[in-house]
């Protein structure tokens, strides 16, 4: 379950340095801080906390500080299936990007997690306004994609599997 | 006038004892000398440890056994050749403790029927040992140096006798982190020993590629940690060692870290039959795999790793 | 090399040579015709030399023809080499017997046999000298081979007649033998007599050399052996720039060139197996069916097997392109980089013996024309 956070000493800290802070945003201009720090708010997970399920709309995506997350699917029989872990500095959640805006997979706190929770509709509506911004948000993503695609294929190689 | 057929009479070593005894052992390359199965460990599924030691027994003619000398240990990264009388000899990497003279230590996956047949063996079994062969680790090179250690799936056994090493002479070494990547939790290899690693200060970091729900650690590509991996690109050594394909990638995201290209060593693996470098088996472009490595520093067989069926 | 001094024996000498090397315990191999080729054996006399045969060679082909003359040694290279003796087919390594307390493992005894070649080209000279290096120059040696070359009593033989295949003058390794042998020899008609030139080599020849009925040899009889070995010279088959193969070849790995001669090549390795200097070999073990003895042999093996590379499940060099290039590129270009010299004595067999006639000097001249001049 997703807390706002109050009273601890970090959100003293504004969010706008937090963000800037952030690997995946390491070195945005000002003002498109100011546009994205908008759309922002800290949260916190317990371990054990699920950040979203499969098929809940995708209506935000988060920015990890500290703590990791797994992502799962779930079948019959052979209950949640993790097939990667996140952690600090790293983003969970691309399905936002793109209809029907829906969430593919189980994202589950492994550790106390604390994230910065990024409003999906609203920076959607902020990039459909400023296509700079647009553009300054699909050159960060582009590269998570990217990476994420191509480990995804070194684990389908099982190259440590053994061919009999 | 030459006296040996106008060659060079050093390259022929003419002597009078050909085929007599030779006391510096190097006659004997090609026959095994025998060792007797300690006890066999299983790792995981299809992987055993198997521990042995070799003999010093009259052969069957009462002769003193013709085989290479006493000293049998294998430095970090060589390979033993292993007979199974009857089956055949297959190259295993030495897994255990260098310090250790006199009990040597493999760590064989159950693929082919003679892996499979030393799989099964019992202690008390004797089985032919040839070896050490090959260039190990630059254990060397990396004192004084933070040490980033990658390895997936089988590849951690030959790495462990230089994770002995740095036990031993802990600080020798600057940071040492260790990056595992297995198929499966199950897969893992020396997990109990990983905690012995952590509290002798050796950063252990392990992902699988696929899991089920209790696993709590890591779960990805090996390449994903060293992103997140502490240590200084200027001044760490690289070893590398799993799957081809696997090092490849790591190497290339090792580079991308910023590790320089002679600062990564990696460990080669072909088709092994004599060890001696006169079968022609292992050859990888110029080199062959026994003799000039297995273990190779990257830059020196960059271009080779990028070409294929070389 | 022009003033070691040469001598003169006849065919009896020649005879009397071979009673020599067999009183003194020599097993005398020579060349010999056999099914339809002359092949390398045991032979007894003169008279089981290829008196009067020369042979027509070229890519895919050979034949024996008759010459109008008597001449021994009047043809090139047969399909056999002389490391069908030193670096044999088949050699049990060891074998072990299982007692109470397990395994005991027996060395096979070195080879004991003295060789004495009759009629070792100069090619061949370096090919026995190319693999001196694979087997005696590094960290290990080949106890074997070591006792067997040891053994060994080289007899050369000049090369009158340049086979069709033929490029030893393009690799430096001919026709004239200048080094490695006991005692060379080059057989010349002179005013019709039947005669051989002989020199020395090394101590070991020269003491055989006096136990021959000899003389020094004529001015003319010297200058009809030279003119032997320059006619043999100006008469290649074949031609191959050698001197920049290893880098033109290393550059070049992945030139179309190799998909053309992957269509024709079948793969069958007769390249290799003919080769004087392909070493390659295999082992393998095998037991009775009790189990209580077992034994490894080392026989030859090539590099053109899908086996060759298996590992983890498949080939390395699964494509027949990729076989034909690392055979190609290992023996002109790799083989510098391992052993120091050119792995290609151009003995032309490769040619020759290729049941589609493939021709490795034509490989490399399609790769060098098809580079920017």
């Amino acid at each position: 379950m997703e807390q706002l956070e109050r009273g601890n000493p970090e959100t003293i800290r504004s969010l706008e340095t937090i963000i800037r802070d952030h690997p995946f945003f390491a070195g945005l201009e000002e003002d498109f801080c100011k546009l994205v720090c908008g759309c922002a708010k800290n949260v916190v997970f317990q371990a054990g906390d699920y950040l979203f399920h499969e098929g809940d709309p995708a209506d935000q995506f988060y920015l990890l500080r500290h703590g990791r997350v797994a992502i799962q699917v779930t079948s019959p029989g052979r209950g949640a299936m993790t097939f990667q872990t996140l952690g600090e500095g790293e983003i969970v959640g691309l399905s936002w990007l793109i209809p029907p805006y829906r969430w593919a997979y189980d994202a589950k706190a492994l550790d106390l997690t604390r994230a910065v929770a990024m409003d999906a509709a609203c920076l959607r509506q902020k990039c459909e306004g400023d296509h700079d911004l647009g553009y300054e948000m699909m050159k960060r993503f582009m590269p998570v994609l990217i990476q994420r695609l191509q480990a995804t294929r070194m684990q389908i190689l099982d190259v440590y599997g053994s061919r009999a | 006038m030459s006296t040996a057929h106008g060659l060079d009479a050093a390259a022929l070593m003419l002597d009078a004892n050909v085929g007599t005894v030779d006391p510096t052992g190097v006659l004997n390359a090609m026959v095994p000398r025998i060792a007797r199965v300690l006890r066999r460990r299983r790792e995981g599924p299809g992987v055993w440890t198997l521990e042995i030691q070799p003999e010093e027994t009259p052969d069957a003619a009462g002769a003193p056994n013709q085989s290479l000398s006493k000293d049998a240990a294998c430095a970090p990264g060589q390979f033993n050749m292993l007979t199974v009388f009857g089956v055949g000899e297959v190259a295993i990497s030495a897994s255990g403790d260098p310090a250790d003279r006199g009990r040597l230590v493999h760590t064989v996956r159950a693929v082919g029927p003679v892996s499979t047949a030393l799989a099964q063996l019992r202690a008390g079994d004797t089985v032919g040992l040839r070896g050490p062969f090959g260039k190990g680790w630059p254990m060397e090179e990396m004192a004084g140096r933070d040490v980033v250690i990658v390895a997936g799936g089988l590849g951690l056994a030959p790495l462990r006798p230089a994770l002995f090493r740095f036990l031993a002479e802990r600080d020798r070494y600057g940071k040492i982190v260790l990056l595992y990547g297995a198929r499966g939790p199950g897969d893992v290899l020396f997990r109990r020993e990983m905690e012995k690693w952590r509290r002798f200060g050796i950063d252990v970091e392990v992902t699988v590629d696929h899991t089920v729900d209790d696993w709590q650690g890591h779960v990805g590509v090996v390449t994903a940690l060293i992103p997140r991996a502490a240590f200084d690109p200027s001044r760490a050594i690289s070893v590398v060692c799993g799957p081809e394909v696997m090092m490849r990638f790591s190497i290339a995201a090792l580079r991308h870290a910023g590790v320089a290209a002679d600062a990564i060593y990696l460990s080669m693996e072909r088709n092994m039959k004599c060890a001696v470098g006169f079968c022609g088996h292992c050859q990888f472009g110029p080199v062959f795999v026994c003799r000039d490595g297995p273990v190779f520093r990257y830059d020196r067989v960059s271009s080779l790793l990028g070409l294929k069926e070389i | 090399m022009d003033t070691a001094p040469r001598d003169i024996i006849t065919i009896e000498g020649l005879g009397r040579l071979l009673d020599v090397l067999k009183d003194r315990g020599y097993r005398l191999l020579g060349p010999t015709v056999r099914d339809g080729a002359i092949v390398y054996d045991d032979i007894v006399s003169l008279a089981d030399l290829p008196a009067g045969w020369a042979d027509e060679q070229d890519g895919g082909r050979y034949r024996l023809v008759p010459r109008d003359d008597d001449a021994l040694f009047g043809y090139a290279v047969g399909p056999q080499s002389w490391k069908k003796f030193l670096h044999p087919p088949l050699l049990r390594l060891w074998h072990a017997e299982r007692k109470e307390d397990g395994f005991h493992v027996i060395q096979e005894p070195v080879s004991s046999e003295r060789f004495a070649f009759l009629g070792v080209r100069a090619c061949e000279l370096h090919a026995i000298a190319i693999q001196d290096r694979v087997f005696l120059g590094g960290e290990h040696i080949d106890p074997d081979y070591r006792a067997r070359r040891k053994n060994a009593f080289i007899i050369a033989v000049n090369c009158s007649h340049a086979g069709g295949t033929c490029f030893c003058v393009s690799m430096n390794t001919g026709p004239k033998a200048e080094t490695g042998f006991d005692l060379s020899i080059t057989e010349v008609f002179v005013d019709g007599e039947h005669l051989f030139l002989i020199e020395a080599g090394t101590d070991a020849g020269h003491e055989i050399l006096g136990e021959l009925p000899h003389r020094a040899a004529a001015l003319k009889e010297v200058e009809a052996a030279d003119a032997v070995v320059a006619r043999t010279a100006a008469s290649m088959g074949r031609q191959m720039q050698s001197d920049d193969v290893r880098e033109l070849l290393l550059r070049n790995l992945e030139h179309p060139r190799w998909n053309e001669v992957a269509e024709r090549c079948l793969t069958c390795g007769n390249c290799t197996m003919v080769c004087p200097t392909c070493f390659c070999t295999s082992v393998e073990d095998s037991s009775d069916l009790a189990g209580a003895e077992a034994s490894r042999s080392q026989r030859w093996d090539s590099c053109f097997t899908m086996d060759f590379t298996y590992i983890h499940g498949g080939s390395v060099r699964a494509t027949a392109r990729s076989r034909y290039r690392q055979w190609i590129t290992h023996k002109l270009a790799t083989w510098t980089d391992q052993f120091g010299t050119s792995g290609c004595v151009g003995c032309g067999r490769c040619i020759t013996w290729c049941p589609v006639g493939i021709d490795i000097t034509e490989e490399v001249r399609a790769i060098r024309d098809s580079e920017p001049q």
